[in-house]
């Protein structure tokens, strides 16, 4: 029986989180039944656990490259022309935001925030902060991961 | 409560506890700007727009999340807050197109009402265009997400008021979204199709697509819903005197502003539908031609005249308004002189009436349906309320948010148990030792209210050692439900007070549904939660007007207010005022008809607005008792498949092109009224009557109104005594009405029972009359589903009704399905011992094993072929919750 009460602040909300990011480390994303699963193991809404699910830039609802990189596009890292990482990535990698190269290796993501303000423009691969981004340095970085 | 002074723009307000400074500015008239506010959901604070100053507060305060304070003194309109305003409204507008000439929403959008309040001088922001998703291919309404200002409202109506979470906010900050989980369409994400949200919906980002571009409405008239028992009030919005769209209703103490999506989108299709009967016809040789109103009432008084009183019936209808079931009841004792009235009650609540007049005096629902949301507990038993009933659910989920336990006892899985705190699963048929095991646990463990027992019941003694047969262990075995499960109910039942009960169908289409109601007495008075507000035993009837029908003595026992026939004084009075001689003898049952039909002692039916051939059981039975007849007049407002049958067929008039009254569930009097003239020849009910009624000589049916008819019931029944329409027309009221100066009755038996006592019964354990056997291992149970209703009649005249279910579909547990070697979708032969019907398989868990459930809205496969016509010996209702049937695949269609 899914049981499903209609508060929408209770503690299961706490659990949300905790369970979707052990979703994604066993698989690399969040696969939709699993979404479901939660969602009746907690009795919430379907729908609401698929909002948190899609509200957070960390956790992925589809299946990601092998590193995935994550560039900064909030007021700091824009004022510091974070559209020419963006570029220069697109260009190098060949593909654009949201997408994953054909031999698995990269995927590109943009995000909110990373408080890396002091380092713009500034990128997360996987979990490596990388600041003070330049065309010359994007290119070296991206050697280091395979 | 609390009063509270406070201060709003230099004018003294006293205000409640409670309140928000938004709500007591709205309630002293003044205006304060909002997108995201809606009355009926919790404080979301996110637009910003109703923004005030408050002397002693830092930085302004959003008038909707901040609680009245004694002595507080607020601003809501100095330049500083619409200078702000003005730049919140422009970063909203800044996405938000500027096409409002072309928008559907022109001239109704609240972002309009607030930019002109607000004065936008110009936007300096550049425009984005979002390219956000539209979706036009949901039935009923489009959702075009570059509208939409991200309020939230239709998010949290879906949420917080209809339980349906079908949709949320996705993604974040510009990239937010409103969408179903995935992004599936919206028939997979659990939308009830309510339009809920199109009615929150602030701009033209949600619209109903049938009246896009009808353009503003020129007026408005509330009306009562003519679909189910609940009685919602809609608002019918015209232009040029045709409907445009139906809305719901606020300000009443029904529904409150929400309606279900027969009601929102189910009506005008129906209304200004190309099948409508437009003129009378009468049967030439085997086919059914035009003719005119005089050739067609000629043909029937002339014919109905030929009968002797015991050789005519009338089948009246629930259907129909108070005045029409009135004058019909007339027509039948005072015209025709037989008391061989029924209608479908007797299908559906006869044995709730009949249980409940017994032991309580009244066999009515004893509180109202607001009142359910006050409840510390709900059981709900037999009823699929949400599909049924779906605004008296929503009571239930409102309750649930307080806090309440809801037990649900149901054999199959409904839509409510996912907020139960405890299902309870019985084999069909097994209420009575359920709920006795239940009553039997509460004494055992001195649970009961021994104070109400004593003063206000009485034959306790005689109940109490009838409880010796219905050991735990007894029960358990009977119902298959687990001892500490019963016990639990039992607990949670007795324990929160007030506890409101609710059931329908479920407990009375039985062989045993006056005890399955008497069951239900028992309980409620054992645990003193009658009389009281969120206490009650409350049946939920089905049908918009089968209160009313009963009320005005559409029943073969009893004339208006359930003045017995067989009363020698009660028939004088209605002798004196009709001025006729009447029938003392009690007429037969629906169920009596038919069979008398079927031996040719019944020769001619007079029926008005049903279709038995679909919704009586033994169908072929029914189908055959009408052809024997030698004559059959049929009053409908579509060629239903009964008319089809008839002699004489006369077109009636739809509920919005006439006047007069329903009365709801909650016994509450609501108006019907006209709002367009009768489509093609179409006539009332009541005139068609009148005029046949007058046509055999009958005297005083010279009505010119339904005022006036109803002006005649007040006259003769006590409970409707203090009614007439000048009342009505400030809204619904409540019988027992019985003066011009009572304001009506919300809760029943509150000091005494109508009967004096409430009268505890004791019962014993009756299995169903057909069990399942070699031949035919499965039990078939029937019921209704939210996209439709009853028949169909109305429903699958609505195209967008059609597109979420069109077809007769069979639950089989995956159990059942597996033995059978049958998948989702296959065709399936249902057959019982009376018949046999296609349909097809959905395999569900929601049935449990053994079980097989139909509803009975599809002509194509007529459940009603397969039921069991055998009757509870109180009520005469037949069994229609269970029967016995086997299962084979089909290989064709």
């Amino acid at each position: 029986m899914t049981k499903i009460k209609t508060q929408t602040i209770s503690p299961q909300n706490e659990n949300i989180l905790i369970r979707l990011k052990r979703v994604e480390s066993q698989f690399g994303y969040i696969p939709e039944e699993s979404i479901t699963e939660v969602a009746q193991s907690l009795d919430l809404p379907v729908s609401e656990i698929y909002g948190v699910a899609t509200f957070y830039s960390f956790l992925a609802t589809k299946p990601l490259g092998r590193n995935v990189i994550w560039v900064c596009q909030n007021l700091p890292c824009h004022l510091k022309h974070a559209e020419i990482t963006i570029d220069n990535l697109e260009r190098t990698l060949g593909i654009k935001p949201g997408e994953t190269t054909s031999d698995n290796k990269f995927s590109l993501e943009l995000t909110n925030c990373i408080g890396a303000c002091d380092y713009a423009p500034a990128m997360l691969i996987n979990r490596d902060l990388h600041g003070n981004l330049t065309p010359n340095k994007i290119s070296q970085i991206l050697k280091l991961y395979k | 409560m609390d009063k509270i002074k406070i201060t709003i723009d230099n004018k003294p307000i006293t205000g409640r506890a409670g309140m928000t400074v938004l709500e007591a500015a709205k309630m002293a008239g003044i205006y304060i700007p909002t997108l995201c506010y809606h009355p009926a959901l919790t404080p979301f604070g996110a637009c910003r727009l109703c923004i005030t100053e408050i002397e002693g507060m830092r930085g302004f305060p959003t008038s909707c999340t901040t609680p009245v304070n004694d002595g507080m003194v607020i601003k809501t309109n100095t330049p500083q807050l619409q200078e702000l305003r003005r730049g919140i409204l422009e970063l909203t507008i800044t996405d938000h197109p500027y096409s409002c000439i072309t928008c559907p929403t022109n001239g109704r959008c609240e972002l309009q009402k607030v930019a002109a309040n607000i004065g936008m001088k110009e936007i300096t922001l550049p425009y984005i265009y979002k390219k956000r998703p539209t979706y036009r291919n949901d039935p009923f309404f489009d959702r075009d997400y570059n509208m939409c200002i991200l309020c939230g409202r239709c998010v949290r109506i879906c949420h917080e008021v209809r339980g349906a979470t079908a949709i949320t906010f996705t993604q974040r900050g510009i990239k937010t979204v409103i969408g179903t989980a995935f992004g599936r369409p919206l028939q997979e994400s659990g939308c009830q199709f309510c339009g809920a949200c199109v009615d929150a919906c602030p701009t033209g980002a949600l619209t109903e697509r049938a009246r896009e571009w009808a353009g503003l409405a020129d007026r408005d008239v509330v009306t009562t819903c003519p679909y189910c028992g609940v009685g919602c009030q809609l608002s019918l919005q015209l232009k040029k005197n045709r409907i445009i769209e139906v809305l719901p209703h606020e300000k009443n103490e029904v529904n409150r502003g929400q309606v279900c999506v027969k009601g929102r989108f189910g009506i005008t299709e129906f209304v200004y539908h190309p099948q409508r009967l437009t003129t009378p016809l009468i049967k030439r040789n085997g086919k059914l031609t035009e003719a005119s109103w005089d050739e067609a009432l000629n043909l029937v008084t002339s014919r109905l005249a030929n009968y002797h009183k015991d050789e005519v019936a009338i089948i009246a209808s629930a259907k129909c308004t108070n005045e029409e079931n009135y004058v019909t009841q007339k027509f039948g004792r005072a015209v025709l002189g037989t008391n061989n009235i029924d209608h479908c009650a007797r299908l559906c609540h006869s044995p709730t009436v009949a249980g409940l007049a017994r032991v309580f005096g009244s066999g009515a629902m004893t509180n109202s349906i607001h009142d359910i949301g006050e409840a510390a507990c709900i059981l709900i038993i037999g009823t699929n309320t949400s599909e049924s009933h779906p605004v008296t659910a929503l009571e239930v989920l409102k309750a649930v948010r307080r806090g309440a336990k809801l037990i649900i006892i149901n054999p199959r899985e409904i839509e409510l148990v996912r907020f139960a705190d405890l299902w309870l699963r019985p084999r069909l048929g097994t209420d009575v030792p359920l709920l006795m095991g239940m009553a039997r646990t509460i004494v055992d463990e001195n649970l009961m209210d021994q104070a109400f027992i004593t003063e206000r019941c009485e034959n306790f003694d005689a109940f109490k050692k009838s409880l010796q047969n219905f050991t735990l262990d007894t029960v358990t075995q009977i119902t298959g439900v687990p001892k500490d499960k019963i016990s639990e109910a039992a607990h949670i039942y007795a324990t929160n007070k007030p506890a409101s009960l609710l059931f329908a169908m479920g407990i009375t289409q039985h062989s045993h549904g006056t005890d399955n109601v008497l069951a239900i007495a028992n309980l409620a008075m054992l645990t003193g939660n009658i009389g009281s507000p969120g206490s009650g035993v409350n049946p939920l009837r089905g049908q918009n007007n089968v209160q009313g029908a009963c009320d005005m003595g559409s029943l073969p026992n009893v004339f208006p207010g359930y003045q017995q026939t067989t009363n020698e004084t009660v028939r004088q009075k209605f002798e004196a005022a009709w001025d006729v001689s009447l029938n003392p003898t009690q007429g037969l049952t629906l169920t009596e008809i038919f069979d008398a039909a079927h031996h040719k002692r019944i020769k001619a039916i007079h029926l008005i607005g049903e279709n038995p051939i679909l919704s009586d059981p033994d169908a072929n039975h029914v189908r055959k008792a009408l052809e024997t007849l030698e004559f059959l007049v049929v009053q409908d407002i579509f060629l239903s498949e009964t008319a089809r049958l008839a002699d004489v067929v006369l077109p009636s008039a739809s509920f919005v092109e006439r006047d007069g009254t329903f009365t709801n569930t909650e016994r509450r009097v609501q108006r019907v009224r006209k709002v367009i003239e009768p489509i093609g020849a179409s006539r009332p009910d009541w005139w068609i009557i009148c005029q046949i009624a007058r046509g055999m000589g009958g005297k005083g049916f010279d009505f010119e109104n339904p005022s006036q008819i109803m002006d005649e019931i007040a006259h003769l029944t006590p409970i409707y005594g203090g009614i007439n329409y000048r009342r009505l027309q400030k809204g619904g009221l409540q019988w027992p009405c019985p003066t011009p100066d009572h304001l009506g009755t919300p809760i029943l038996h509150t000091q005494l029972f109508t009967r004096g006592k409430g009268r505890f019964t004791p019962l014993q354990y009756r299995p169903s009359a057909e069990l399942p056997d070699k031949t035919y291992p499965l039990v078939l149970t029937t019921g209704r589903r939210l996209f439709h209703f009853h028949t169909g009649t109305m429903t699958r005249k609505v195209k967008g009704l059609n597109t979420l279910l069109n077809e007769g579909l069979v639950e089989i547990n995956p159990i059942d399905a597996d033995a059978l070697g049958i998948v989702d979708g296959d065709i399936l032969k249902v057959i019982s011992r009376r018949g046999e019907v296609p349909a097809k398989a959905r395999v569900t868990e929601w049935s449990p094993a053994g079980v097989v459930y139909m509803d009975f809205h599809f002509a194509e496969s007529s459940t009603n072929i397969l039921t069991n016509t055998a009757l509870d010996l109180v009520a005469k209702i037949p069994e229609l919750k269970a029967c016995a049937v086997r299962i084979e695949k089909s290989h064709h269609r």
